[in-house]
């Protein structure tokens, strides 16, 4: 297949070629500095704020899908054959898009330092096809900090303009644009720079892949939601970007009847219905990590190729006893997740060697899966623990138990005395469970940081584990936050 | 849920949910922020340095070579460079702009890096190697106690009778002593100024500031300049919430040094992380407290003690310290009472002002002492409130002023019914009977605040409007816009002046070429003073053109009218433009300024007499939260909130103001929570780890109303009352029903929750109930 050695994307109707590429630049960073559109704002470069939010059309299926993005923590390289729209483009302020008149009509703006980004959220609420519930609502703009109107006129702004129908210019131009976006995707393979610095989104999986091989110092990417953070805080220099998201292959997943199997770029937004159909409860905290922005370019294969103690996704998918692929140039090998991570910051891959696969098993008929996240907040923060469990059970008694945590130890780590404990207690008596949860004590010693002590930490580990017990004993209301605490 | 605005004032302007003014261009990302200016040539950015290990110490060497042979680095400022004076402080000196010998907090600035690129100027930074002779830090009050580091300003009190003899005598006693956290403000536009060099050695600063007279003077006296060789202007700010206030001033000072030294226009903008470490918060407290009471639950006796956490310098500490002291009896008569504060110096940050300014904390301590009289009594809260908030014949607050305007038992009634508060409060029993995880809390606090400043002086604006031949307007007055609508407000009232539309009312930029010796924009007070000036001013030049126009067409005075966009003179009708042109060319002045003091206030604080306020404005909340027993979690169910505004200005402004406000209040009490690590560092420096609410915090159930009022008992803009603060406190309501949560757990003790109630928190309260 052919190389290219421009990035190209689609940019008010127009194809933008780039052909000299900071790797590290950023959309943030292109649009302020190099295209000095000023509407985009910094607000904390990080991606927790949502201020830098524009809108990255994706052609999925023929037609183009528009997502809400963190600009400050999105490389140029991820753009390659999307389109980008950003808030200087939806209306000039006498000639306002649909969601900008309804802010204005709710008074949804008081500095208006936040507003663009909320404007851009609701662009892409407003693209979605569907009339939103409060709880779609919020969840969309759980990315968006404003610390001025405390968001009640914002959610008016989105119920008024966010009707499921679209009538904007994007809407009347969606089929140029799909067939812009698809005239792009023609397979080839993007290398900007040379061997000592670069920008490559490979299409094809077998460049990807050797790519990778001859390049063991290179930096990986996929959604660059963590990789985004060491250029704009820690201001690493990575000379060479490569980006795994062109490969199509990557994208797929496959929804078998026993396992689903998501490739290594499957974002967390492409993978939350099929997760969620695992269990209410992985849906459930898959709706809480990050935001609608970060599941927009944060990937399953992200979340464990960087081996965070404090990931979410990775507990859920140990507990429910997953299978990592790993490729090498050619070589390829298996191992259960559990396996992968080593230490911090040390994970069982090797220079060059990428994430291409995750298994994910079913549940069988006997059993029963619960997942907790604790926060601070609970949208959009990071775990302070995470907490996983798949019980098997044999009518009311549970037969065996796998456990896992995050937050607890240096890596995301199976409960291996709290399994062995659990292992033939009854959900009919609280007092045999006393074992399996004092248990968690050996298991784990966790550590004091900014998000809870030590001792909390502790403690409601063996909490949730109390928790899940007790739902799958049958008690309701059990949780202030998800539906499961509810219905149950 | 989409709100009404209804209009309660007969004016033709004044009164309308009119949308903000920079609303149009906010959505449409056309609003320019100083960072969205359009780059001067040769612009040079700057970015602060500092130790990135200590806290406290004297600095042993500075080593600079690698940041100044950084590419594209142009000058490395330190204290040596300023030709002037080294001190950003709005009081009583102690901050330098670049430290100095030695640093006192973790981020204090001891360099600054000038280069061709932010990107540049931020790489360079990192790569000085500072030495500091590391000493142990004081990083909360209670270390301040035990180090016996010396209090940043002496103590201060208020008191009544005395009150030891009072707590003796009292049928009950309850005594506590609890932590009250700050507050990050986390405006979502970080700090930011440019400076631009002018002829002759001058300056004009754009910064991002509630306060631009502030930073004007003292760029002045860091370069050895005149007052008047320094301009200061802003537009609007991304946020403001009282850390613009004083803290705006080292970064405009930075940019200034920057264009000084370098002889181009140069611009620092922080970075979010930087910003956090660098720049004040609200003031945490220990609240200690000895109360007695009767047995109807009524107050005798109030012993408190509140430990200031000040940070490193004054800053503005002692006005903040007295606000807790302010706002200790919240809406509460306190027969005998001693309230004292100590402002204590710590190695962190130097705290600063924050929306409430230290009257949240206050009022913190008297809803808690509501809540404790409440379980030791075993009565619902809300009886103890109303017995003891401030009436006739008790309505001498500690400090000697008298309550004139006191609403508050009027507008909780009307709260308690239109919350359905008693039907509700045995819902809430009924759910926590049945219930072993999960239990609910349910609590109506009101809230009584103190409106103008309390250094007096400070109580005074100006204004500039200018009437162009064409009949368009010109409106500048000293208050800064940060978002809370207070430029579409004074335009309101200008507009009514005139007889005109708002949008022939040209709002424009505060600057202190216009408008000179301002008062920061704070205190809440920013549309009661501003808007009089502008109406003064507008008055002025409106008073003008009716002589004009009397003399002119011979009609009394008393006939002539100004309204939608006409000026009636008897029984013909004249364009405005129209008058103006003929004014003008009959040599008359179309432009005046206008000048407001707020009248009444006298402030005795050696003596702890007198009225620091004009008037109090007044609100109140219920909140309804579930909280999980056995994570701590906490969800809020339902909040219902009726606030005062006196008649309001623009209904959609305030209602904005109280939404907010109270969200704000609710972070400051829940998830919002700043660690300190051993070493004195901000563990919170960014949103990732310090977190303010988001969309899905706010309950679904959100009922928030206008108190209908009668408008405010003072001669205010129009009747109304100030908004800006008093919201805020509303959140309080929340916290108070967290506790009647842990409360139900173990009835008769007092749950030991601190501030903020996160999980955490609220976990550890609730296992001290079951032990």
């Amino acid at each position: 297949m052919s190389q290219r050695t421009s990035l190209r994307f689609l940019r008010r109707g127009k194809v933008v070629e780039i052909e000299r590429l900071d790797p590290m630049l950023t959309v943030l960073d292109y649009l302020r500095l190099e295209e000095k559109s000023p509407g985009t704002k910094e607000g904390c470069n990080e991606g927790d704020c949502g201020a830098c939010t524009v809108a990255v059309g994706t052609l999925r299926d023929g037609g183009v899908v528009y997502e809400p993005v963190n600009a400050c923590i999105l490389l140029m390289a991820q753009l390659d054959g999307k389109e980008l729209v950003a808030v200087d483009d939806l209306g000039d302020s006498d000639r306002l898009h649909p969601v900008q008149q309804a802010l204005v009509d709710s008074h949804g703006s008081q500095c208006g330092f936040c507003t663009p980004g909320f404007v851009m959220s609701l662009f892409t609420l407003y693209h979605a096809g569907v009339r939103p519930t409060r709880q779609q609502i919020v969840d969309q703009i759980a990315g968006n900090l404003c610390r001025c109107t405390g968001y009640r006129p914002i959610v008016d702004a989105a119920v008024s303009s966010c009707t499921g129908r679209a009538i904007d210019a994007w809407a009347k131009g969606a089929r140029r644009a799909a067939e812009q976006l698809a005239a792009l995707a023609d397979g080839s393979d993007l290398f900007i720079g040379n061997g000592q610095g670069f920008t490559a989104v490979p299409a094809q999986a077998e460049t990807l892949a050797s790519l990778a091989a001859a390049h063991p110092d290179a930096t990986i990417v996929a959604g660059a939601t963590d990789v985004g953070l060491w250029i704009t805080k820690q201001l690493r220099t990575l000379p060479k970007i490569i980006h795994v998201g062109g490969v199509k292959a990557l994208h797929a997943i496959d929804n078998g009847k026993d396992i689903l199997s998501l490739g290594a770029a499957v974002t967390y937004a492409e993978a939350e219905p099929y997760l969620a159909a695992i269990d209410p409860d992985v849906g459930e905290v898959v709706r809480r990590i990050g935001s609608k922005q970060v599941r927009a370019s944060g990937t399953v294969g992200g979340n464990v190729a960087n081996g965070s103690p404090i990931g979410d996704m990775p507990p859920m998918l140990i507990a429910l006893a997953a299978t990592l692929h790993l490729r090498h140039g050619e070589a390829t090998r298996t191992l259960p997740l559990e396996n992968y991570f080593l230490a911090y910051g040390k994970q069982d891959r090797k220079a060059g060697e990428l994430v291409w696969q995750i298994d994910v098993p079913r549940l069988k008929p006997n059993e029963r899966f619960r997942s907790y996240k604790i926060s601070k907040r609970f949208d959009q923060d990071i775990s302070a623990v995470m907490a996983a469990f798949k019980f098997t059970l044999a009518g009311r008694r549970v037969q065996s138990a796998r456990a896992a945590f995050g937050g607890m130890a240096a890596t995301p780590k199976r409960a291996t005395r709290a399994e062995v404990a659990l292992a033939g207690v009854s959900l009919d008596d609280a007092a045999s469970w006393g074992r399996a949860i004092l248990a968690l004590a050996e298991d784990f010693q966790p550590i004091d940081d900014m998000r809870a002590s030590a001792a909390y930490r502790a403690e409601v580990a063996q909490a949730l584990l109390r928790k899940a017990l007790i739902e799958l004993a049958g008690a309701s209301q059990t949780r202030v936050v998800g539906a499961r605490g509810k219905a149950a | 849920m989409a709100v009404t605005h209804r209009k309660t004032i007969a004016t033709d302007t004044v009164g309308l949910a009119l949308a903000h003014d920079s609303a149009a261009l906010h959505v449409s990302g056309r609003a320019v922020y100083i960072d969205d200016m359009r780059e001067p040539d040769g612009l040079v950015h700057v970015v602060p340095g500092y130790a990135r290990d200590a806290a406290r110490g004297k600095i042993k060497s500075v080593d600079l070579d690698a940041v100044r042979k950084y590419p594209g680095v142009v000058a490395v400022l330190t204290c040596k460079d300023i030709p002037g004076l080294n001190d950003s402080s709005p009081t009583i000196g102690g901050d330098p702009i670049l430290a100095d010998g030695a640093i006192e907090f973790h981020g204090q600035v001891i360099f600054a890096v000038v280069a061709i690129t932010r990107d540049a100027a931020r790489r360079a930074a990192r790569l000085a190697k500072i030495e500091i002779a590391v000493e142990k830090p004081a990083v909360t009050v209670d270390d301040a106690v035990a180090m016996k580091v010396k209090d940043i300003l002496p103590p201060y009190e208020f008191k009544r009778h005395d009150v030891t003899a009072a707590l003796k005598a009292s049928v009950h006693r309850i005594g506590e002593s609890f932590l009250i956290g700050g507050q990050e403000q986390f405006y979502l536009e970080g700090q930011i100024a440019m400076a631009y060099p002018e002829e002759g050695g001058a300056m004009t600063v754009f910064s991002s500031t509630q306060h631009p007279t502030e930073v004007q003077h003292i760029v002045a006296k860091m370069l050895g300049l005149a007052d008047a060789q320094v301009t200061c202007e802003c537009r609007r700010m991304g946020g403001g919430f009282g850390g613009k206030e004083s803290q705006a001033t080292q970064w405009g000072c930075l940019a200034a040094l920057a264009a000084h030294v370098t002889g181009h226009p140069a611009k620092c903008r922080l970075d979010r992380d930087d910003d956090m470490m660098m720049t004040g918060k609200r003031h945490d407290f220990r609240a200690t407290y000895e109360a007695g009471f009767d047995k109807t639950g009524r107050v005798t006796a109030v012993d408190v003690e509140f430990w200031g956490r000040c940070g490193y310098s004054a800053d503005l500490s002692g006005a903040i310290c007295d606000r807790t002291m302010f706002h200790a009896d919240n809406a509460y008569f306190y027969p005998a009472t001693s309230i004292r504060t100590r402002r204590l110096k710590t190695h962190t940050v130097s705290n600063t002002a924050f929306r409430g300014f230290g009257g949240p904390q206050g009022m913190v301590f008297a809803e808690r002492m509501m809540d404790a009289i409440a379980i030791k009594l075993a009565v619902d809260p809300l009886d103890i409130r109303k017995r003891n908030l401030y009436a006739a014949g008790r309505d001498i607050t500690p400090y000697g002023m008298k309550v004139e305007d006191n609403i508050a038992l009027d507008l909780i009634e009307q709260l308690e019914k239109t919350s359905d508060y008693r039907a509700r409060r045995e819902q809430v029993a009924k759910f926590n009977g049945k219930t072993t995880v999960l239990r609910k809390g349910l609590a109506l606090t009101p809230v009584k605040f103190g409106i103008s400043f309390t250094l007096t002086h400070l109580n005074q604006a100006g204004a500039l409007v200018h009437v162009y031949t064409d009949g368009s307007v010109h409106l500048n007055h000293g208050g800064t816009e940060m978002g809370q609508g207070l430029y579409t407000k004074v335009a309101q009232v200008v507009a009514e002046e005139f007889g005109l539309s708002p949008d022939r009312v040209r709002i424009t930029a505060t600057t202190t070429a216009k408008v000179p010796n301002t008062s920061p924009t704070a205190a809440s007070s920013g549309a009661d003073m501003n808007g009089m000036a502008a109406r003064a001013a507008a008055g002025t030049i409106r008073g003008r053109l009716t002589d004009f126009a009397a003399k002119t067409w011979k009609v009394a005075k008393s006939r002539i009218r100004f309204e939608k966009g006409q000026v009636i003179v008897g029984n013909q009708s004249i364009g405005f433009g129209e008058l103006a042109r003929k004014a003008h060319q009959a040599r008359i002045s179309l432009s005046s300024t206008g000048y407001y003091a707020t009248p009444k206030v006298a402030w005795d604080r050696a003596k702890a007499k007198g009225r620091p306020f004009y008037y109090f404005a007044y609100g109140a909340a219920c909140a309804e939260v579930t909280i999980d027993t056995l994570t701590g979690e906490m969800r809020i169910d339902r909040v219902d909130i009726l606030h005062d505004v006196g008649r309001s200005l623009n209904p959609a402004i305030d209602i904005g103001q109280i939404e907010g406000g109270f969200v704000q209040g609710m972070g400051w009490l829940t998830t919002e929570e700043l660690v300190y690590d051993a070493k004195g560092r901000l563990a919170t420096h960014a949103p990732s780890t310090y977190k303010i609410p988001c969309a899905s915090d706010v309950p679904a159930d959100f009922r928030v109303n206008l108190y209908d009022s009668k408008g405010n008992r003072e001669n205010t803009i129009y009747r109304s009352k100030a908004v800006g603060e008093p919201p805020l406190m509303l959140g309080i309501a929340v916290w108070s029903a967290i506790f009647n949560a842990i409360a139900g757990l173990n009835p008769g003790k007092v749950p030991p929750l601190d501030a903020p109630a996160t999980a955490e928190a609220i976990l550890r309260a609730v296992k001290a109930m079951r032990r």
